[in-house]
């Protein structure tokens, strides 16, 4: 029996086969499982962006991109499994999309010298690109968005926010812990009550936490969820008659899926985030035209224009755009994983650029270093309004408080390398 | 024809006793060691150790862990999961306390340590059986877990909670960490995987291991034979612990070398092993073979062939594959109930009189 199987397997691989040049993208996705909801939208703007890249301008300097896709599950030994059957082919770049599998293949990808893009999660101290050489979180990652939610809540309170009481609601994993530490020192700065609430994989039950909101009534709620649990916990809310603008959901619980489950009261529910939303951009005719109404959309084809599927396509725009000017910097167009990275650490984007690819105003300006690989941490926050069934951004970008995150950032990146024996250098 | 026995006489009882009697068998069992030995290590990529191989052998130790629980006690637990996690943290403790230590001792260690968890964890089994140890057991599992996530202690206080495997060598040799060479992590595990199935084999058929089954066949007629139940039960939770926390400390150290306790040794762990040890077959170790075999190579056969192969979306694939891989298991279980190892058995008796049946 195993012999077959193994024979079978063999040959089915070897059916497989690598493919030759193109620039290939994996797109490490999750259409099954409790995160499906929202691993299907990003994925379908990823891959969609792509196939309008190849379709419009026939690919990035004349070289096609090839999209390979992996599902994952969010599981991080079926992200290990895809890495590994999918690393031969000459992968330029991974996006995760989870916690988790960016953690397993941080140093696997290292290894292999190729990139992993990491965009708005993953380990945050990656921003250190002298440690983590192949690591990029541009343009925001968790701390920011920690930073981000109490700072919005300072603006709120006209800058005072002493003995308030804050509680996170999160999920028990490396990704609902990652704000844990910039939230506790933010607390020691600015003098409010911090409480802990975490939520177990993969979410569902959560009646004794919103128990304890109703019991401690805390002036806000920041939340750290992802799939099923942001539609919960938006849902308890909603039950406990919890005020929905005092509940602010990083940039992962804010989609359209989190609110549309709880009807009307979801109303003035607040999320954080790092890009425009909606889809009232240039772009938007060239999509419809080349790759919806083509019929060569990724999936069903019915979330364009969502908040994830926006997400998925700033991803997929960031990548071109780091394969531009990898491309430049090698001058070749062919360019191999390590002129990728290359390219990602020259990576700039300014508004000319965003508006030349007809995405005016989509997402911040910022330029990559060795120094920094995650961005300028900027952010905005966003508002669901149930009427007209959209979120709407309620502010401009803002900083985040660079003090806090640069000097947490530093020492856990210390940590890192002195773990594992790396030497910070950037040159 | 194969299995032929005719001129394969036996002079003395240990002969008679071996594990393959027949010298067919004998020998197919010495080219497979030599095999997966001699040969395997040179020949091995990334992907046939990160997505076959590891997984296969690591889940193998597991089964054969539990398989001596469940199969030869008849002790049912749900508690392997959280068992691996007690395994895989006492793995990174040791490695970050003392990293002079050789990995290979510490994994051993890591196991003796489960075994004094399990031992801890068996305790209800005195008063209690079946379905309520069961849910006993279970209850081990999300303690375990709970325990790893909340005492920031386990994690050495990291800011994600993750635990992460530092590079450690075997004789100047990386075997964990990103530098690992496929043929070493792969032979760390074929070692501990051929020690553990000889250990497990020589336990379960000497007088451990009959006491043990006398305990499963029925608890009450062991004891008045002078079988004592405490030490049978306990000794067997001590054993199964002891291969299933080495599994977990080579599933974080070698395998994945980052974790998460929540997501990789939740209770979908426990069922996956106890799934093994039933399709491969309860009461013997090529079953844990054959078990872990089927359930972690079938997902990647088909994947490759419905997605690599027939180019069909990931998503329908996916959705496939759990309808194929549970009707593959429900198919079995009817066709046999007592597993691969069964179908094994039958089908070496029927290659024994082939091509002449009586």
């Amino acid at each position: 029996m195993r012999k077959t199987l193994m024979t079978a397997a063999l040959g089915a691989v070897m059916a497989a086969g690598p493919a030759i040049a193109d620039l290939v993208v994996v797109d490490t996705s999750y259409r099954t499982g409790p995160y499906a909801a929202n691993g299907i939208p990003f994925s379908d703007g990823y891959q969609d962006y792509f196939t309008l890249i190849n379709e419009r301008d026939g690919g990035v300097g004349g070289e096609m991109i090839k999209v390979v896709e992996c599902e994952t599950g969010y599981n991080t030994e079926k992200g290990v499994e895809c890495y590994e059957a999918t690393k031969g082919e000459g992968t330029l770049v991974y996006q995760p999309l989870s916690t988790g599998i960016t953690y397993q293949l941080i140093p696997k990808a290292t290894a292999d010298g190729i990139s992993l893009h990491t965009m708005g999660y993953g380990r945050t101290s990656a921003k250190n690109g002298a440690v983590f050489k192949n690591v990029f979180n541009y343009p925001a990652n968790y701390w920011d968005g920690a930073s981000h939610a109490i700072t919005h809540i300072l603006n709120e309170n006209g800058g005072d926010i002493s003995g308030r009481k804050i509680a996170l609601v999160y999920h028990n994993s490396a990704y609902g812990k990652e704000p844990i530490r910039t939230l506790e020192e933010l607390s020691k700065k600015h003098g409010f009550e911090l409480t802990l609430l975490p939520v177990d994989h993969p979410g569902q039950e959560q009646k004794s936490q919103w128990l304890q909101i109703r019991r401690e009534k805390p002036d806000n709620v920041i939340m750290w969820g992802w799939g099923v649990m942001n539609q919960v916990a938006i849902q308890e809310a909603v039950n406990i008659r919890y005020p929905m603008d005092q509940f602010i959901g990083i940039w992962w619980s804010g989609s359209e899926n989190d609110v549309k489950a709880a009807g009307d009261k979801a109303n003035g529910y607040k999320a954080l985030t790092f890009h425009n939303l909606g889809s009232d951009y240039p772009l938007y005719d060239d999509m419809a035209k080349y790759v919806v109404d083509a019929g060569k959309a990724a999936g069903a084809g019915d979330q364009v224009g969502s908040v994830l599927y926006n997400r998925g396509m700033y991803a997929a725009m960031l990548a071109v755009e780091a394969m531009r000017t990898a491309q430049e910097l090698a001058g070749t167009s062919a360019i191999n994983a390590a002129q990728m990275r290359d390219g990602m650490e020259a990576l700039e984007m300014t508004e000319a650029k965003m508006a030349g690819l007809g995405l005016p105003g989509f997402g911040p300006e910022f330029k990559v270093s060795c120094e920094n690989h995650g961005g300028d941490g900027m952010g905005a926050v966003s508002q669901w309004n149930a009427e007209k069934g959209e979120f709407e951004l309620i502010t401009d970008y803002f900083q985040s408080d660079q003090d806090v995150i640069g000097a947490l950032v530093a020492e856990d990146s210390a940590a890192f390398a002195t773990e594992n024996g790396i030497e910070a250098s950037c040159n | 024809m194969f299995y032929r026995e005719a001129g394969d006489f036996k002079t003395s009882y240990a002969e008679d006793n071996q594990t393959f009697p027949i010298k067919f068998d004998r020998y197919r069992y010495y080219v497979v060691l030599l095999i997966a030995f001699a040969v395997v290590p040179f020949i091995i990529n990334d992907y046939w150790v990160n997505a076959v191989f590891l997984p296969f052998l690591i889940y193998a130790i597991a089964a054969i862990g539990l398989n001596i629980l469940v199969g030869y006690c008849g002790q049912v637990s749900l508690g392997t999961g959280g068992f691996m996690a007690v395994g895989a943290y006492a793995c990174y403790k040791l490695m970050t306390s003392f990293p002079e230590v050789s990995i290979l001792i510490h994994v051993i260690i890591a196991g003796a340590i489960t075994a004094a968890v399990g031992v801890l964890f068996g305790l209800p089994s005195l008063r209690i059986k079946g379905f309520y140890l069961a849910v006993a057991t279970l209850a081990a599992q999300f303690f375990l877990v709970w325990l790893f996530n909340r005492v920031p202690w386990f994690y050495n206080y990291s800011a994600s909670g993750q635990i992460s495997a530092p590079e450690r060598t075997v004789l100047g040799v990386p075997v964990t960490g990103a530098e690992t060479a496929p043929w070493a992590a792969y032979m760390v595990c074929l070692v501990f995987v051929a020690v553990s199935a000889i250990l497990a084999r020589n336990l379960t058929r000497g007088m451990a291991g009959r006491k043990w089954m006398a305990i499963r066949d029925m608890d009450i007629a062991a004891e008045i034979i002078g079988v004592d139940p405490l030490k049978a039960k306990l000794s067997a939770f001590a054993v199964s612990s002891f291969f299933i926390g080495i599994a977990g400390a080579l599933f974080f150290s070698v395998y994945l070398g980052a974790v998460e306790v929540g997501e990789v040794f939740g209770i979908n762990k426990s069922f996956l092993v106890l799934f093994m040890v039933i399709i491969g077959g309860l009461g013997s170790i090529f079953g844990s073979f054959a078990g872990a075999a089927f359930l972690v190579l079938l997902p990647v056969l088909l994947k490759n062939v419905l997605v690599g192969s027939l180019g069909w979306p990931t998503d329908l694939a996916a959705h496939l594959e759990f309808m194929i891989v549970g009707a593959l298991i429900i198919a079995f279980l009817v066709a046999e109930p007592h597993g691969l190892a069964q179908l094994w058995r039958v089908a070496k008796e029927k290659l024994r009189l082939w091509p002449f049946p009586h």
